[in-house]
């Protein structure tokens, strides 16, 4: 037990994660390929026409897995925040500030490919629908966590308080979600439903799942790119840095 | 007890100094709900379907503004700070500015709203219940918007980046703040929309100060 502890912590030093990171990167990278190449080949040459929708419907397998990252990019960001403020490891501020940029334009293509996937089936670019109006909110959240991070230039305290402004948007989530649901309901009856589930071809599902997964790698090869750059940032002047051999080379 | 209301009496004392502020605030949550039907159309039916969502939004935006001053001037000055470093807990004085706070932004908008529900044509229980929610919900805005003003303290570009981070975090005040009014509209039963926005009331409560407390103590690092 002992030793395994020792171990996380031992990468949770900048010095010892970016080397760790650099050796990561290609694998996440190719991974994030593969399944995406063959999420794609799924989606577009084997998945059958959709009865009702028509070939429209195949946005879907870049709409749900964009949906799927943004919110649990959001968790993960909350996930390394609340280690951040409890252990105070520098590496966990660095891994939430190196998530933000990539959730947020998760979701920003979420609502993007949902409101093209809206104007053929629905007729509308937008409706006020619980799951569009809670997406466009998380948007909300993580662009004011970009720009808190943005605005504090010590970049302890910006691991901080951002960290807690992520907390803060986790327990928030929940009751953005209901309440917006509720409210929905209220408004207009339920006339178009996103929550049908048609009895999906398992094609269909195993297109969405590779794609999920490419996104997912993607996520990680990209935070982790990020979070390279951000401890070089930081950690310029120290003397790890100063003797890493690609930056002498 | 005793610190709690010392600091209620200072930040009340302070804002009856400096009442212009408070005023600011208030005459622009008046001036915010008086423009809509202008841009809108004096069109009674319209005016009664939009008014519970007018005065809310106008609300959330007028806590807005006098926000940023909330802990500003006491960072700035160092009080903060000999709050920070007393023997009683810096949640229990938090939380006695929040109510000062409220006090002079929030229960304000709560007396003017039924008043300003009357330019909207909205009938007489649908102006109680709209004050009702109103002092439910404007405790729960203050709250909320403390963690952000505690979160922003001393930074560039506050207001604006205060805005962004806080209003998000509002949404659900105001769906049920404004639900319960139009609800009753409809002639459906509204008292579940209060008792949720009294639920998030009593946990913000609870969770607000330690949030307000741990930001605080990270600006005063």
């Amino acid at each position: 037990m002992s030793s395994r502890l020792i171990n996380w912590f031992r990468y949770s030093s900048p010095a010892t994660f970016y080397p760790l990171a650099g050796k990561l990167i290609p694998w996440f990278a190719a991974l994030a390929v593969l399944f995406g190449v063959a999420g794609l080949w799924v989606g577009f040459f084997v998945a059958p026409t959709d009865a009702q929708q028509g070939e429209g419907y195949r946005i879907i397998f870049l709409h749900v897995p964009a949906s799927w990252m943004s919110m649990f990019i959001y968790m993960v960001m909350a996930f390394w925040s609340a280690v951040g403020l409890s252990l105070n490891t520098r590496l966990s501020g660095i891994m939430a500030t190196a998530l933000a940029p990539t959730g947020a334009i998760f979701t920003a293509l979420s609502l993007i490919t949902g409101s093209l996937w809206g104007k053929p089936m629905w007729g509308t670019w937008w409706i006020w629908d619980a799951r569009l109006t809670s997406e466009l909110l998380l948007f909300f959240l993580y662009l004011g966590y970009i720009a808190l991070r943005a605005a504090i230039d010590d970049p302890r305290r910006a691991d901080r308080a951002c960290a807690v402004l992520a907390l803060v948007g986790v327990v928030n989530i929940p009751v953005i979600y209901f309440s917006v649901q509720w409210w929905n309901t209220l408004h207009q009856g339920s006339s178009i439903s996103l929550t049908r589930s048609p009895s999906m071809a398992h094609t269909m599902l195993l297109g969405m799942l590779l794609v999920a997964l490419a996104a997912w790698m993607y996520s990680i090869a990209v935070a982790l790119t990020r979070a390279r750059a951000i401890i070089l940032e930081r950690e310029r002047h120290t003397d790890w840095v100063v003797r890493l051999p690609e930056l002498n080379a | 007890m005793n610190a709690l209301l010392a600091v209620i009496r200072r930040d009340l004392l302070l804002a009856l100094r400096r009442k212009s502020e408070a005023l600011t605030a208030l005459f622009f949550f008046v001036i915010v709900v008086s423009l809509f039907p202008l841009g809108i159309g004096p069109d009674p039916n319209l005016l009664r379907k939009i008014g519970p969502g007018v005065l809310w939004v106008a609300a959330l935006l007028s806590t807005l503004l006098g926000l940023n001053r909330l802990f500003a001037d006491d960072f700035a000055d160092g009080t903060l700070e000999q709050m920070a470093v007393s023997p009683t807990p810096l949640g229990w004085l938090v939380a006695g500015k929040i109510l000062a706070h409220w006090l002079v932004s929030g229960l304000p908008l709560v007396l003017l709203a039924p008043m300003l529900g009357l330019q909207f044509d909205l009938p007489v229980d649908a102006l109680g219940l709209l004050t009702l929610g109103l002092l439910i919900g404007t405790p729960l805005l203050s709250m909320i918007g403390a963690i952000g003003a505690a979160l922003t303290l001393g930074l560039r570009g506050g207001g604006a980046l205060l805005s962004l981070i806080v209003l998000p975090l509002y949404v659900p005040a105001l769906i049920f703040g404004a639900g319960a009014v139009e609800a009753q509209i409809a002639g459906l039963q509204a008292g579940g929309h209060l008792s949720l926005l009294a639920a998030m009331l009593a946990l913000s409560v609870f969770f607000a100060p330690l949030a307000v407390t741990a930001a605080i103590r990270i600006a005063l690092e």
